[in-house]
């Protein structure tokens, strides 16, 4: 049944092939950057949540409950 | 480097905590309710705004929209702010979001119990809420990429993208489920019709799980836990594979709910394949979560943050091992329409949303507070009831839905159903339900706990209404190194858009042919639109919620072909829903399926019925429902139904509108003779012989083609 549903849209047949190019070159492009990507860069973004304490000062009080 | 000074918004991360426990203990104890309805259905108190009918939807809303929902604002405004090191982007956007919000939950409290729901799962607000959900989702979104475009850190950290796919793809999903045509202010008629209808609802049901209980939680869990653990995550680089192929493949599993259903097989097995690859991302994002304890696991023991987030990521690898072992063909046949699904999304809820959300209460109000959790016994207390909750909740279920699906497959040796009355294999696992409830009372009662003790906690201290921090100003410098994934996390506008392109590739390839199905779907002569008093009733139906516990769709297996059509040995064509705005095929069936359920029984049978299940049917454990016997059908709406059908579809006649209720009068005052012939009296415009209409329509249409084909 699926053909008959699938061929009443014209060039239907390249759509998952597009689809498809697109998810398996980002992927490609995705794992070759994070196994390449600069570990001082890496170091940074996974501090990021952490640094957000050390980079602030004390916390003051401003207002009460 | 020349520092700023500048002010966080802890206020809005306040009131968005407060409104989410307040709203989780009352969606929490709503859904207690409807656990104990299940064994003792005296407790529907025969109201019909008590009713379980309507009380599950009331339970669902409340837990994902209005305790999950509120909880991912609270943690979204508390972590944005300390990693793009800014200030939300407009405080009065803040506030038109959270007032906003909790005015569509009132709605949602409002207008579920009183019966005025499109039917449709975790999408059941009529369409003036819709369009408000719309809105200030709208604002949410605003907020958050405002913020962004303001931040001083100019990488964005993988919370962030999280959030970005949430806003999204949120929107898109909301937007195209809720295509509906309305009748008037309180009533709509789905956009689609039957097998179209089914597949749109559940890309949205099943992405509403992915994008809104899942994508903001792991950012929520990408933030949290290393601070928490004190320690990064274990790896930044599996975070960004986890987050692209999380988005990219998820969209593409929604027909696994539709398995076996009248959808076309193609659409199915999409949904198979795409599952089975959510395992890869889904567990590399839980191993992620697990290793960052490395070397810190003493201190898991001692302290119940952590211990709260271990049980939420294992949860939340459980949960997503399951659904995708769910969605193989042969588990599904046993699992789906049981308690199996009752386990395996509570294991989510109650597991991975839940506690994850109580470790980030745990750790943020201390913070906001400037004090320190006022007991760390009762949190550990809190942590153990919790726990045992989630066992005693789901063991229960996993044991009922598979001991029922069993029974309902179980053939004696003459070839005949060893169960052939339904109502056995539910009696069966009534004292599952009870245990089922006793989990809930565990889990609730620790909720109960965390609120006292995060009270204190909040008295104790002082709370921190504009939290200051110095930071430096974002430096302009040109990208080094040029690795693109660089430049795409220092622009967002740029990331949010291929963060939409990539769910709408999976969106578009899924529904687009079923948008079309409609001219290709096989198309059966004798079904005919329904007559208008089988529309007043199936309205009646769907607003007493009767899809919660009955399906609508027999699958091609002989023991649901023997069970529900013994005569012609049929099941569900998808060429039988076309008429059906929405369609009703339902998720579970704590009931038996109904889609051949038309001429079976008596009408007084089911007159009966409705007004004394359990005098009919010994044990049974259906509400009644004695309001149908006294309402009136409301008339009125009969010619508005019948235009807004005909606009989307429906071949009435043009002018129809006008002579539909002599047709309507006609039809109920047969039901009422058949009635009075049996010694029941009742009056011709009362609701109930309506939906004896509808229900005796139920399946008529097949059952004529058969008729006919015997004929020639």
């Amino acid at each position: 049944m699926y053909k008959e549903i699938l061929q009443s849209i014209d060039n239907i047949q390249v759509w998952p092939v597009i689809s498809f190019v697109i998810f398996f070159l980002f992927f490609l492009l995705l794992l070759w950057w994070t196994f390449t990507a600069d570990r001082k860069f890496i170091t940074h973004m996974s501090q990021l949540p952490l640094d957000d304490d050390k980079l602030s000062v004390q916390p003051t009080k401003t207002t009460s409950l | 480097m020349e520092l700023e000074k500048i002010y966080y918004d802890n206020k809005i991360v306040k009131a968005f905590i407060i409104a989410a426990v307040t709203f989780g203990i009352v969606g929490m104890t709503v859904g207690l309710l409807a656990a104990i309805q299940l064994f003792y259905p005296i407790f529907n108190f025969d109201l019909q705004y008590t009713s379980f009918g309507r009380i599950r939807p009331l339970h669902t809303n409340a837990i994902i929209f209005a305790f999950v929902g509120n909880a991912m604002f609270a943690g979204v405004y508390y972590s944005i702010q300390r990693l793009l090191k800014t200030r939300t982007f407009s405080d009065t956007l803040s506030w038109v979001h959270f007032w906003g919000w909790q005015l569509i939950i009132l709605s949602a409290a409002i207008t579920l119990p009183l019966g005025l729901t499109t039917s449709k799962e975790y999408a059941e607000l009529e369409w003036p809420i819709d369009i408000a959900i719309a809105v200030i989702w709208v604002v949410f979104g605003w907020n958050v990429i405002g913020t962004i475009l303001r931040r001083r850190e100019k990488h964005m950290y993988v919370a962030i993208w999280f959030y970005i796919a949430t806003i999204v793809t949120v929107a898109v999903l909301h937007i195209v489920n809720s295509f509906e045509m309305p009748v008037s202010f309180f009533k709509s008629y789905s956009w689609y019709a039957g097998v179209q209808d089914a597949l749109v609802q559940w890309w949205y049901g099943h992405n509403a799980v992915a994008f809104f209980l899942t994508t903001p939680y792991l950012g929520l869990m990408y933030y949290f836990l290393p601070k928490a653990a004190n320690r990064p995550v274990y790896s930044y680089r599996l975070s960004i594979i986890h987050f692209w192929s999380l988005i990219f493949i998820y969209i593409w599993a929604g027909p696994h709910h539709l398995l076996y259903s009248a959808l076309p097989d193609w659409a199915q097995s999409l949904g198979v394949v795409f599952s089975i690859m959510l395992i890869a991302p889904s567990w590399g994002g839980m191993l992620n979560g697990l290793f960052t304890l490395r070397g810190a696991w003493d201190r898991v023991r001692e302290e119940p943050v952590l211990k709260f987030f271990v049980v939420a990521v294992t949860a939340y690898g459980m949960a997503t091992l399951e659904g995708p072992l769910l969605s193989l063909k042969d588990v599904n046949a046993i699992a789906h329409f049981t308690d199996w699904i009752i386990a395996h999304v509570h294991v989510g809820g109650l597991g991975w949303n839940g506690f994850l959300i109580f470790g980030m209460l745990y750790w943020v109000v201390p913070k906001m507070w400037d004090s320190k959790i006022y007991s760390t016994k009762l949190a550990n207390l809190h942590f153990w009831l919790g726990t045992l909750g989630i066992i005693f909740y789901a063991l229960p279920m996993y044991t009922a839905g598979v001991v029922q699906s069993l029974m309902w497959k179980e053939f004696n040796p003459d070839g005949f159903l060893t169960y052939q009355n339904f109502l056995e294999t539910t009696t069966k696992i009534i004292p599952m339900y009870m245990l089922r409830a006793l989990g809930g009372v565990l889990y609730l009662s620790g909720v109960i706990l965390m609120t006292y003790n995060l009270i204190k906690t909040a008295y104790a201290g002082r709370f921190i209404a504009n939290e200051e921090a110095e930071v430096a100003p974002m430096v302009k410098a040109a990208n080094t190194g040029g690795y693109w994934h660089h430049v795409l996390e220092a622009k967002p506008i740029l990331f949010t858009t291929l963060a939409l392109v990539a769910i709408l590739i999976g969106g578009i390839i899924e529904l687009v042919p079923t948008f079309l199905i409609k001219s290709n779907i096989p198309t059966i002569a004798s079904v005919k639109p329904y007559t208008p008093l089988e529309l007043q009733g199936r309205d009646i139906y769907i607003r007493e919620g009767c899809v919660g516990c009955h399906s609508q769709m027999v699958r091609p297996f002989r023991s649901e072909v023997q069970r529900y059509d013994p005569k012609n040995g049929e099941y569900s064509k998808p060429g039988e829903y076309i008429y059906d705005h929405p369609f009703l095929w339902g998720s579970k069936r704590t009931g038996p399926d109904l889609h051949f359920i038309g001429g079976k029984y008596a009408d007084s049978w089911h007159y009966r019925h409705m007004l004394a299940p359990s005098e009919v049917s010994n044990g049974s454990i259906m509400p009644a429902y004695p309001w149908l016997f006294d309402q009136a059908l409301d008339k009125t709406s009969t010619g508005p139904k019948i235009n807004a059908l005909r606009k989307i579809g429906v071949p009435y006649p043009d002018g129809y509108e006008e002579t539909a209720n002599a047709d309507l009068e006609a039809q109920a005052g047969k039901i009422t003779q058949s009635l009075k012939a049996e010694g029941y009296e009742v009056a011709p415009d009362r609701e109930i012989v309506a939906l004896i209409a509808y229900l005796q329509r139920l399946g008529m249409d097949i059952k004529a083609e058969k008729v006919a084909d015997v004929a020639k």
